[in-house]
């Protein structure tokens, strides 16, 4: 089950001790590339980070995941690749046919951000809407927007990093009116 | 310090620039393929060759030559090398020789997940297993050094989550076998150490296990430290067992699994999982109340510890098949053998909608064909809608099972039988397949159809010899499959676009399966993912035909000109 909520009863991912989060979606929707930029940022930030995808059959149009894991090494370093079942906090979906089969990544209380939140047509661009819901998970996260914006730089060639900042910042801004949660 | 976010691929990559590789070759194959791809961005020389048999031997070839070499493939790559690999043990090498075996416990993207630490076992080779991206940077010297050191050709295991998860590196500065270390190419005559005639070949298996004895020897001493290793557990962690201590003996990925399921428990991590460092395991068990191995496929590591007599506990049966992550690492330690619930079933892969290989797959559906398969993106087509394939192995064994069928199936089905290949695979393996077809043909004549999309699709576009264009994409010889199949003795050879003439592969397909000459039809059309780079790469090599082709006019005699 899963309902809207205000953000403020969201619980907070600050203080964990390492952060997990399953990005979800099809083949050439962005998953990777999102879950590069966010482990990127995370890197850039000076956390300990590790990410983990199953690509070979990602070109093929079937469901991709990708797990990112971040911490502050010593205390916090990652182990595993790979997000336990059950153990995200977070759950990023791009593809609405693919929110069920991943919620049981999530653990109780986890956030979801699912691709809903972005009405259709608002972004400019709606090959960005991974970026966007990257934006939209940012705000959950202690990592600085200068750390996502130069992942942002880094990841996308000059002509597309217009309307992927564009499209971050109004995944920060429609998540600060609501968020689903598990 | 520099921190890099890296995949295994990409430090093994780095590894092998920092380590004076001056040769990298290979066969794409996930999950090996991106390390060659990154070489060569990274400015090393990079080569794909048409297999990893043949690319294990140009890699043995420049290690005689003494230089420092690597060669890529993923675990059932090392099948068709094992021919070379075997005797390369016996022989060694003058430089170094790293062979990367790219194992894929679960299968994301293989035939099957067989566990190739059993070559290091069979071919009686020295074989080295990181366990995240530091570690395959790192290790990837110390392969580079026993190569050097024993003259033997070193195996560098990793599997699907270390090649593919990126992780932080810290790239050594100096102190390392770098480009300045490493030894000029150069030959030396050695034809008794090269030559394995018997005569030469017996007194080489002794020295190949004299020299195995060595690094066995080497691997349970203090020099070895960083590759064999034992951990304390964390004095904060939880005890697993109340008044139990909990030593576990892994290597790999599952190690990073382990320490995560398991803080509290001592930890031996193996990097040279062959020889293994069995007296540092004997220790290592006498030490802890519980020792427990932990490890993703086989039971190897628990069989040989066991049959050295060490007492180790190893996990139940059911965990030999997939992949192992934290949570089944926690149900190994608990002994828990309960049903494991199913993984989330996501939307399957399928073709590209605009794939040109539609065309080809219904209408082998509705002539109701027996089609041999092969291995590639093509492979999607025994999903629905078409399910219109009935075999699929290995490698190029599409012809071989095509003619097998046709040789012993009653006329009616015989006649219906087609093998289906890709480009890429056709230069792999499939070219000793037809040289069969036409020796040895069937009553019934048979029919291969190539699907040629001009690109090595399923592994993300790679280049083969039939794109003729190199791993970097410059223009070089091209192979043309249609002389190939006129050369070896194919009656009749058709080159026809499936997606621009529907109709006439139909037509022409009916009329091949009622002929009984051997046919082999070429179904060419870009593959649509890589059409566009395709035609970039086509117009940056005409470009470079005409600049030299202007400069070759310059370079004659004024007269000629």
């Amino acid at each position: 089950m899963s309902a809207t909520y205000p953000k403020g009863a969201i619980p907070s991912a600050a203080g964990r001790s390492v952060v997990n989060v399953v990005l979800a979606g099809l083949g050439g929707q962005g998953v990777i590339k999102a879950s590069d930029i966010l482990a990127d940022a995370a890197l850039r930030a000076g956390l300990d980070v590790k990410k983990s995808e199953i690509h070979g059959m990602s070109q093929r149009g079937g469901s991709v995941t990708s797990d990112v894991r971040f911490g502050r090494a010593p205390a916090d370093r990652v182990g595993s690749p790979m997000v336990p079942a059950g153990e995200a906090d977070f759950l990023v979906v791009l593809a609405p046919s693919e929110v069920e089969v991943n919620r049981a990544t999530m653990r109780p209380g986890g956030v979801l951000i699912a691709p809903e939140l972005v009405p259709e047509g608002e972004l400019a661009n709606k090959r960005s809407l991974n970026v966007a819901l990257l934006g939209a998970l940012s705000t959950y996260l202690e990592l600085p927007r200068e750390a996502f914006m130069e992942a942002l730089a880094a990841a996308l060639p000059e002509k597309l990093r217009g309307v992927n900042e564009q499209a971050f910042e109004l995944g920060r801004k429609l998540a600060a009116e609501h968020v689903t949660i598990s | 310090m520099d921190r890099k976010l890296l995949s295994g691929d990409e430090a093994v990559a780095l590894a092998a620039l920092h380590a004076g590789v001056v040769l990298g070759t290979g066969y794409p194959g996930t999950p090996s393929t991106e390390i060659l791809e990154a070489f060569s961005e990274l400015g090393g020389h990079a080569q794909w060759a048409p297999n990893e048999k043949v690319a294990l031997e140009v890699g043995l070839g420049a290690a005689f030559g003494s230089a420092r070499t690597l060669v890529t493939m993923k675990h059932v790559g090392l099948n068709v090398a094992a021919d070379p690999l075997f005797t390369a043990a016996y022989t060694g090498v003058s430089g170094a020789l790293v062979v990367v075996s790219a194992d894929d416990p679960g299968m994301s993207s293989s035939q099957n997940e067989q566990d190739n630490r059993r070559y290091a076992i069979a071919a009686g080779l020295p074989m080295i297993e990181p366990s995240d991206s530091q570690e395959a940077y790192d290790f990837f010297f110390s392969a580079i050094e026993m190569s050097e050191r024993w003259h033997l050709p070193v195996l560098f295991r990793m599997t699907t989550r270390v090649c593919h998860s990126k992780s932080i590196v810290t790239a050594r500065e100096s102190g390392a076998p770098g480009r300045e270390a490493a030894p000029a190419p150069h030959f030396e005559h050695d034809i008794a150490g090269r030559v394995m005639i018997p005569a030469y070949a017996r007194p080489a298996h002794r020295r190949l296990r004299a020299k195995l004895s060595e690094i066995a020897a080497w691997g349970e001493s203090a020099a070895a430290d960083k590759l064999n290793r034992v951990e304390a557990g964390a004095p904060h962690g939880a005890a697993v067992e109340a008044g139990t201590t909990l030593g576990i003996i892994t290597s790999g990925v599952s190690y990073m699994h382990a320490r995560e399921a398991a803080p509290a428990a001592k930890i031996l991590k193996i990097g040279l999982v062959h020889p293994l460092p069995l007296e540092r395991a004997r220790a290592f068990a006498a030490g802890v109340e519980r020792c427990l191995v932990v490890e993703e496929g086989d039971p190897i590591l628990a069989d040989a510890l066991r049959a050295a007599g060490i007492a180790v506990e190893s996990k139940s049966e059911m965990y030999r098949f997939g992949e192992l992550d934290v949570q089944r690492v926690r149900r190994i330690v608990a002994r828990d053998e309960t049903p494991e619930a199913p993984p989330a079933r996501g939307k399957p892969p399928e073709l590209c909608p605009a794939c040109p290989y539609h065309t080809v797959y219904a209408t082998i559906r509705k002539l109701d064909c027996i089609a041999a398969g092969d291995i590639g993106c093509y492979t999607l087509g025994v999903l629905p809608p078409y399910q219109a394939m009935d075999t699929c192995v290995a490698m190029g064994a599409s012809i071989g099972v095509g003619l097998g069928l046709r040789h012993v199936l009653p006329l009616d089905q015989a006649r219906r039988v087609v093998s289906i290949i890709g480009d890429s695979t056709f230069v792999h393996s499939g070219i000793s397949g037809l040289v069969e077809m036409a020796y040895n043909r069937p009553a019934t004549g048979h029919v291969v159809i190539v699907l040629d999309n001009g690109t090595t699709a399923m592994t993300g576009q790679q280049e083969h010899a039939g794109t003729g264009r190199l791993l970097d994409h410059n223009p070089t010889n091209k192979l043309s499959i249609e002389a190939v199949a006129a050369a070896v003795g194919i009656e009749s050879v058709t080159v026809i676009d499936p997606y621009a003439d529907p109709d006439g592969f139909e037509q022409l397909l009916r009329d091949r399966l009622a002929s009984t000459e051997l046919s082999v039809i070429v179904a060419r059309r870009p593959c649509i993912l890589a059409a566009a780079d395709i035609r970039k790469w086509e117009q940056q090599a005409a470009a470079i035909r005409a600049t030299s082709a202007d400069q070759a006019a310059f370079d004659l005699p004024v007269e000629e000109r």
